[in-house]
């Protein structure tokens, strides 16, 4: 089961931090995200959590674990099992100004609470120009045998409603920079954990405050032969696949989207137009993808910079299944992408 | 424990004051004639398009709620709730205009009908989806309860709307929170063509109160002195800090559903029946019955309400409408952005982003 894991651990941070004595300790993505939270609760005495179980629980996956002892039950909300209420009463804390961030227990339950979101909360600027500051929070993602309701990647919900940003970040940096920026938002954020990477991704990572912008791809690797663009949890398959594919004398370059909308059309065309050739990468599921989506662009706007043609590499258009095989088999791993690079290589 | 009451009728001793009368009164012609004028004039000329929902026969409960809310206050009203817009500030003229899609308007041309916010008036509009915007309350009311102020969140539906799945939600989370928010069902009968009899299978909604830990009353919803009064005790129940009421108040679509409603499927005898219990004529025969108002003040009123009404027309029709590609503008709230500027020019509250946001400063 174990042999085509997906995710390797880097063994040293791929970020240099050019600030001299800015203290650093390893954080895993998980404690980079709370660690992100905690600090924008203590700036910012409008920022509030709600949810349920996040309180004397501490989150499922512990995210918010001690934040109700710090911070107090007014500011840190359990909430009953009503995935509507909880982000229909953050749009309304919203409205009064607060910034309230809201977890979904898993991604998965966002449906249960999508008119708020894709209805009441993306048109609501639009429609009468009040600020919606709100953060809808929660893990999502394949990988640890969660079955088709605690695995989904349903991201592309959010990506085709016009007022929301839609955020998924890949590294441990990245997820305190962007929870800290989907927080300080003025506009309705998804933000999208991959729950495979909570405890996997150990990285050092900044104390104190700094932020990633929202909108910004990151290149995680630079390369010349061809561009994976990707995002989330397939960052590091990419980066596996581009190790393994760097002895066989093919450069990959890995883009990560951090955030999907509004997405970075300039780094994703900045890379095609350096390589020349793109392999589009993600879990979810393929019709409608984001890669659908790149591919699109990549045609409308670098059309004469391909030298071959743009390859989709996505989960299959299924349910995410349960068992080990069927999830493996559902998976993009970095034996396809090795696979797909050394096709298009050829071009 | 909760119970569920009925009350019937109350015009006697109001302990209202005459001035607070009459204003009630003038809402109540006013909302009535501006929607007639929006849905048997201004519609049928072709100078508002969309769709047209009015609350005719149902005044009463707009009036009789909005007229107690303070400063501080949200209200959330239904789309059948004209008079609450016009009660919270908005002008006549903003709201036509509205409705005729014009740029400078609350919606810059964005919505229609009654889909108009504005948090300076403590204002936040229904989504067509509609029971949205009762958890919504349930956010606005948590941050009142935090301020420690004794306002208060009212949030209008119809008794269709109290089907839907997140109305529950809210009630549920209003009641395990102690809110301060009223939930006010608008019992009109019928839910486009769908009767009571097929919506909910309960004589009154109220019962629905008690089950989810708050007080649940029935009332005459065309009787203007019963809902002030019955609005009036659940708006002080929520500001004493003893948590959220519902009231169902029973009234009728004297209407189609919309304006290309015939609404064949409603009875006759029904529209005969309800018209006898007319809100607006009710409250003019207690005025004349206790010498409140004389008949010549009543024509006064009528004929000040025609001329504001016509004022307000010509001044919405004045307005241009908007740019084509305006229509790009808008969809991200960013600091210097397009609403932002549009709002300092109205001098409404800012938020850091230049948006409105009700001015909240936190201690």
């Amino acid at each position: 089961m174990e042999k085509n894991r997906r995710v390797s651990t880097p063994e040293t941070p791929r970020y240099q931090f050019e600030t001299p004595g800015v203290r650093m300790a390893v954080l895993t993505y998980l404690e980079a995200i709370r660690q992100g939270i905690w600090e924008e609760m203590e700036r910012d005495p409008s920022v509030f959590l709600l949810g349920e179980d996040i309180g004397v629980l501490g989150g499922a996956f512990k995210v918010t674990a001690g934040m109700l002892e710090k911070f107090g039950a007014e500011r840190v909300i359990d909430t009953p099992i009503s995935e509507s209420a909880i982000a229909g009463a953050a749009i309304g804390a919203a409205l009064m100004g607060m910034r309230p961030v809201a977890e979904m227990q898993f991604m998965d339950f966002i449906a249960c609470g999508f008119d708020q979101i894709v209805n009441m909360a993306a048109k609501m600027h639009y429609r009468w120009g009040p600020a919606v500051p709100i953060v809808i929070r929660g893990p999502s993602g394949a990988g640890v045998h969660g079955g088709p309701y605690h695995s989904q990647s349903n991201e592309m919900w959010f990506v085709h409603t016009p007022g929301l940003k839609v955020v998924m970040p890949a590294t441990a940096y990245d997820a305190k920079g962007l929870i800290k920026s989907a927080i300080r938002d003025d506009n309705p954020v998804i933000f999208y954990e991959h729950k495979f990477l909570y405890r996997r991704i150990k990285e050092e990572v900044p104390e104190g405050d700094y932020v990633v912008p929202l909108g910004k791809a990151a290149v995680r690797r630079e390369g010349n032969d061809v561009a994976v663009i990707t995002y989330g949890a397939m960052v590091w398959t990419a980066l596996e696949a581009a190790e393994l594919l760097d002895q066989e004398g093919i450069s990959l370059e890995v883009v990560d989207l951090r955030t999907l909308l509004p997405y970075d059309e300039e780094a994703v065309l900045g890379s095609v137009r350096k390589c020349n050739k793109v392999i589009l990468l993600h879990e979810d599921t393929r019709t409608g993808g984001m890669a659908g989506e790149l591919a699109a662009l990549i045609a409308e706007r670098a059309f004469e910079d391909l030298d071959g043609p743009i390859v989709r590499i996505t989960g299959p258009d299924t349910p995410v299944p349960f068992s080990p095989p069927l999830e493996e088999y559902f998976l993009p791993n970095a034996r396809k992408v090795i696979d797909a690079a050394r096709k298009l290589a050829k071009y | 424990m909760p119970k569920t009451k009925t009350i019937r009728s109350g015009s006697e001793q109001t302990g209202i004051p005459p001035a607070a009368l009459e204003r009630m009164l003038y809402y109540l012609k006013l909302t009535r004639e501006a929607e007639s004028r929006i849905e048997q004039v201004l519609y049928r000329q072709g100078k508002i398009v969309g769709g047209v929902y009015i609350g005719r026969g149902q005044e009463a409960i707009g009036v009789g709620s909005a007229l107690q809310l303070i400063e501080g206050d949200v209200v959330l009203p239904s789309h059948r709730d004209f008079s609450s817009f016009l009660i919270r500030g908005f002008s006549l003229a903003d709201m036509f205009a509205n409705w005729m899609g014009r740029a400078d308007t609350p919606t810059r041309g964005r919505d229609n009908t009654l889909h108009i916010g504005n948090m300076k008036l403590g204002i936040i509009p229904i989504i067509s989806p509609l029971g949205g915007t009762c958890p919504v309350a349930c956010g606005v009311a948590m941050v009142l309860k935090w301020r420690k102020q004794g306002n208060v969140a009212l949030v209008h539906l119809g008794e269709g709307t109290t089907s839907v799945g997140q109305v529950h939600e809210a009630m549920n989370m209003a009641g395990v929170m102690k809110l301060p928010v009223i939930f006010i069902v608008n019992n009109n009968g019928y839910a486009f063509s769908t009767p009571v009899e097929k919506q909910f299978p309960v004589k009154n909604l109220s019962a629905r109160g008690p089950a989810y830990g708050m007080p649940g009353k029935t009332i005459d919803g065309n009787d203007v002195l019963v809902v002030y009064r019955a609005v009036g005790q659940a708006i002080a129940r929520a500001r004493r800090g003893e948590g959220p009421s519902f009231l169902e108040c029973k009234t009728f679509r004297m209407t189609g559903h919309s304006a290309h409603d015939a609404a064949e499927y409603v009875p006759a005898r029904l529209l005969e029946s309800w018209a006898k219990k007319d809100p607006v004529q009710r409250l003019e025969k207690h005025l004349l019955s206790k010498r409140i108002m004389t008949r010549q003040g009543i024509a006064d009123l009528d004929r000040r309400i025609q001329v504001e009404i016509d004022a307000a027309v010509a001044d919405a029709e004045a307005r241009p409408l908007p740019q084509g590609e305006s229509a790009l503008e808008g969809v991200y709230c960013e600091p210097e952005c397009w609403w932002g500027n549009h709002r300092s020019q109205e001098r409404v509250a800012q938020t850091r982003c230049g948006c409105e946001s009700a001015a909240f400063d936190v201690k």
